[in-house]
């Protein structure tokens, strides 16, 4: 099976590696540039952008996990992980990958109390997914090679109609939510099925 | 749509691990924290060093002091509230902080009772010195624990204890036979349902960070290497020569806790640490770990 690299800087590094080790999947923790050798995909975990945006770019790894997603190595971002993927952040000049051809809007639903799960569709999978948005970021703008993976209603939050919270760009996969909160790991195979 | 579930709670504490939160008292200072890699900040008038210094009644900050800071970083804001003042907690929730600490480092209260935690939208983190202390929380609502150490100190050692403490009463747990866990978890003055769960997973069910006394990148690495989730800079930030480096080194040193070369070199040049206090010289009234029920 394939070996996945779960970014460790900071964040839900451990949910991420549990749920691709039940579905047979290798995984190692990255928290430094030797790290990187070998690895066939990698995960972006949630947690906070900026720090792990300043470790990335600390450690010396920023550079060499870009160019490695530009050659092809598939990545699955979630929440923080989505915005470092991103290649325009609004309101930010903060580091990032900017290998998605995307804009985010940071914090999109407010602050904690603002936080919310809800059942959505996803593009891809049969059932819906339970969506847990944690200080959660939305997709304001996508790229024409962007597929728009699943919207969230923006009514119950103050807004009109929908945004975009999961998106895909070949192989690059990112959400706004955290699957790897919960026991469904649908996502994350849908994921190793982007390595095949 | 949900809103204020226990996942949501804990959820954040998740995403908040493998980092440092660093307590601030000003916008500048919340700025130097998020830019030198803080997960999060936790906005006061005064950091326990002044506290204690102080003396007095210590209460939630000032309102205005922490919509600043909320409205000078993107990171979240953690407040301060005292323990069983439900009150205090409702005004930080209304503000939308995003997580409330009912902290020993104010003075209580209540001198019964805690929060009931699970009535509010917003998570709550609370210390502990035990697993007893770390599950009536746990049990109240709290969505994240910390040890409680001896805030203000820069003195480590609280700290390391309250963690063996609870790992110890852990692993105690744990290896006991099942009819044996009723009595224990009454010794210990925790909830059964709760220690069944401890006992089940072999650890907390929430993120466990270190709090207290921590003042180097190299006491933020042994609390990692003692099985903390992250770690809580107090005083130990401001209260030193050079807060930003100082700052941006413990970041460093709770991603890379095992690399000692990476240790030694970002220990370098760190400017005066912040002068620390020997627990055996405050007199047992005046050490806040004592503070809560």
């Amino acid at each position: 099976m394939a070996l996945i690299g779960v970014l460790a800087l900071q964040g839900a590094f451990r949910e991420h590696a549990r749920a691709l080790t039940s579905l047979g999947a290798d995984v190692r923790e990255l928290r430094q540039l030797p790290h990187l050798d070998g690895i066939e995909g990698l995960v972006i975990p949630g947690g906070e952008s900026t720090t792990i945006g300043k470790l990335l770019m600390d450690l010396g790894m920023m550079d060499p996990l870009r160019q490695r997603i530009l050659d092809g190595m598939p990545v699955y971002g979630s929440c923080a992980g989505l915005i470092l993927l991103c290649k325009d952040i609004e309101d930010s000049e903060q580091p990032r990958l900017g290998v998605l051809d995307a804009t985010v809007r940071r914090n999109a639903f407010g602050r904690q109390v603002d936080s919310f799960e809800t059942t959505l569709p996803v593009k891809g999978l049969n059932e819906p997914v339970q969506g847990v948005f944690i200080r959660a970021p939305l997709i304001t703008r996508v790229g024409a090679d962007v597929d728009v993976l699943a919207r969230v209603d923006m009514a119950p939050h103050g807004g009109t109609g929908e945004e975009i919270v999961a998106v895909r760009q070949g192989r690059i996969l990112a959400t706004s939510f955290h699957p790897e909160l919960t026991p469904d790991t649908r996502l994350h195979r849908y994921f190793l099925d982007m390595l095949a | 749509m949900e809103q204020g579930s226990l996942r949501l709670k804990t959820g954040l504490a998740e995403m908040l691990k493998g980092g440092v939160i660093m307590d601030v008292t000003t916008p500048e200072q919340a700025k130097i924290a998020q830019d030198a890699g803080a997960c999060a900040v936790m906005a006061l008038e005064r950091v326990p060093a002044d506290i204690r210094a102080a003396g007095g009644v210590a209460r939630m900050a000032d309102p205005t002091i922490v919509e600043r800071i909320m409205k000078a970083v993107t990171i979240p804001v953690m407040a301060k509230a005292r323990i069983g003042h439900f009150v205090e907690a409702r005004i930080l929730e209304a503000m939308g902080v995003d997580y409330i600490d009912e902290s020993e480092v104010l003075t209580p209260a209540d001198d019964k009772y805690h929060i009931n935690k699970r009535e509010f939208t917003v998570p709550f983190v609370c210390g502990c010195r035990n697993l007893g202390e770390a599950l009536r929380r746990i049990a109240e609502g709290a969505a994240m624990i910390r040890t409680k150490g001896e805030p203000g100190t820069g003195n480590v050692i609280e700290a390391v204890r309250h963690c063996r403490q609870v790992l110890d009463d852990i692993r105690r747990l744990c290896c006991l036979p099942e009819d044996e866990v009723a009595n224990y978890a009454k010794e210990i003055g925790a909830p059964l349902e709760v220690c069944m769960l401890v006992r089940k997973e072999g650890r907390l069910p929430v993120v466990n960070f270190a709090a207290g006394g921590i003042a180097t990148p190299a006491d933020a690495a042994m609390m990692m290497q003692l099985g903390c989730d992250g770690v809580f800079v107090g005083s130990g930030i401001f209260k030193s020569g050079d807060p930003a480096k100082r700052a941006k080194a413990i970041v460093q040193a709770v991603t890379n806790y095992n690399d000692y070369k990476l240790l030694a070199e970002i220990s370098k040049d760190l400017g005066e640490p912040m002068v620390g206090i020997d627990i055996s010289t405050i007199p047992a009234a005046e050490r806040m770990q004592e503070r809560g029920w």
